[in-house]
């Protein structure tokens, strides 16, 4: 009889753990998923700036330097090591500023602005901006979930015993947390 | 709070449905007592055209909802790039998957969600609100939409609009079948005919009141205030959706031939012209309240 309910005890315990490893995984897969979200949307991007810098040069009597470096950042963004997720969204944030100022310029260009190719690019191009603003949020809310499940009692104990690291948050620029301010150079132009 | 009010929204989608049969035997019993003098043959025929009605509205109830307000569908980002994708990006951070896309040709601004489940949901948005929204407005009205499909408010108000319909419909054919029983010639059958027709005008007279208590069942005020707030947890963008509804709220009522009066419910704010009645049997708190409690977050 003893013997039984240890037995049942053991199994149980067997069982929970496996849930909550199991559960674990899931949830750390979750993260990575939601990273491969904002990668995509990042290749995405990197294939479109070449068509739109290509667009506007034409059209361009502005800023050359803006180009070049959108070109330079896009290029970083290409070679730059994947498994450095901060870093990676730290160019990218430095690439979405200047995109905006390159959009903000064309503004003023009514050729351009009435360019088809150039509207297509451009919703292309604020499609892709919002998907990475959102993918990560999606990137950091499976992060809080995930990290909140390795503390909490019981699942701390098997995700001590698996090894399992905490993910880390992707921070908020500072400069997206205020409105963008876009400066016209009335000579430059 | 939301696990609750999903909860409750599965309750009263049963509750919708026991509701619906009872009321279909009711008036089976009386037409088979009154036509056949038979209540058995008259609760077997409502049984059935119940089932068969019902079945019917769960499966299509996104296409008969869309075909009500003359909708058509999206079939890809071409055909309006702006509108496909915010509704992507709401479905990507609201964690549902994408739904199907429509838009309804009138130049009032609304914008409505209906299907079953998550898996088959359905946004609808009118070309009065792409015209006159800006992007994070039209992604605040998006993310209001794309709550109620993650809190499954689709589905008990779908239903509940389906049902309503079937019942207006049924006052309908009652205030027909008096008007053509009531000038039949034939002396046998006239007894019998105007008995139905009075059973079936009283129905009429009942059935208005249920039909508007059965949407009031349906629809709280409350779940409006829980999907704006949904809305800015989406979006973290509460002024997006506050000058949406503001922009929404000092608009026309949609034109009376796109809109389903039983589907009113479901639209972002009352696409109808308020009166007496609307105003009592209000399916949307007021514009107003709903813009404080946004700037409350």
């Amino acid at each position: 009889m003893t013997l039984l309910i240890l037995v049942a005890v053991v199994v149980v315990l067997v069982i929970a753990y496996i849930s909550i490893y199991n559960g674990l995984i899931k949830s750390r897969m979750n993260t990575k998923e939601a990273w491969s979200q904002i990668d995509v949307q990042l290749k995405r991007r990197n294939d479109l700036i070449p068509n739109l810098i290509e667009t506007v040069k034409g059209y361009a009597k502005f800023e050359q330097g803006t180009l070049e470096k959108v070109i330079s950042l896009r290029n970083q963004l290409v070679s730059a090591p994947s498994d450095d997720q901060n870093a990676t969204m730290q160019i990218s944030d430095q690439l979405s500023s200047s995109l905006k100022s390159i959009f903000a310029v064309a503004e003023s260009y009514p050729d351009l602005k009435a360019n088809q190719q150039y509207a297509k690019l451009m919703e292309e191009l604020a499609n892709t901006e919002n998907k990475i603003a959102y993918s990560r949020q999606l990137f950091n809310t499976t992060t809080a979930t995930y990290n909140a499940k390795l503390q909490m009692f019981p699942t701390s104990i098997v995700a001590n015993l698996g090894h399992f690291q905490p993910a880390t948050f992707l921070e908020t620029p500072e400069e997206e947390k205020k409105t963008p301010v876009v400066s016209f150079d009335e000579n430059g132009l | 709070m939301l696990f609750d009010q999903i909860a409750k929204n599965k309750r009263k989608t049963i509750g919708l449905f026991v509701g619906f049969f009872l009321f279909m035997a009711v008036v089976g019993a009386a037409l088979g007592y009154f036509m056949w003098r038979s209540v058995e043959t008259g609760l077997v025929i409502a049984l059935v055209v119940g089932i068969v009605y019902a079945g019917y509205m769960y499966g299509q109830s996104t296409d008969v909802v869309m075909s009500m307000n003359h909708a058509h569908e999206l079939t890809g980002p071409d055909e309006n790039p702006e509108l496909w994708h915010i509704v992507e990006d709401m479905a990507l951070v609201a964690q549902v998957p994408m739904p199907r896309v429509f838009i309804i040709d009138d130049a009032s601004p609304n914008a409505f969600a209906t299907g079953n489940d998550p898996q088959h949901a359905a946004v609808a948005a009118t070309t009065g609100i792409l015209d006159r929204l800006n992007r994070s407005e039209l992604e605040g009205v998006m993310a209001h939409e794309m709550t109620h499909v993650r809190n499954y408010d689709i589905r008990l108000q779908t239903i509940a609009v389906a049902l309503t319909s079937a019942i207006a419909l049924l006052a309908n054919f009652g205030t027909n079948f008096m008007f053509w029983g009531g000038g039949r010639r034939s002396d046998n059958d006239r007894e019998s005919n105007n008995v139905v027709g009075i059973i079936l005008s009283l129905l009429v007279l009942v059935l208005a009141p249920i039909m508007a208590s059965i949407v009031q069942l349906a629809i709280s005020r409350n779940r409006e205030y829980l999907a704006d707030a949904g809305a800015v947890e989406l979006t973290r963008n509460p002024e997006g959706l506050i000058s949406a509804l503001q922009k929404i709220s000092n608009s026309e009522p949609m034109s009376e031939q796109n809109v389903a009066p039983s589907s009113a419910g479901l639209y972002i704010s009352n696409p109808l012209k308020l009166n007496g009645m609307n105003e009592l049997f209000a399916t949307h708190p007021p514009m107003d309240k709903r813009i404080a409690a946004l700037r409350q977050l």
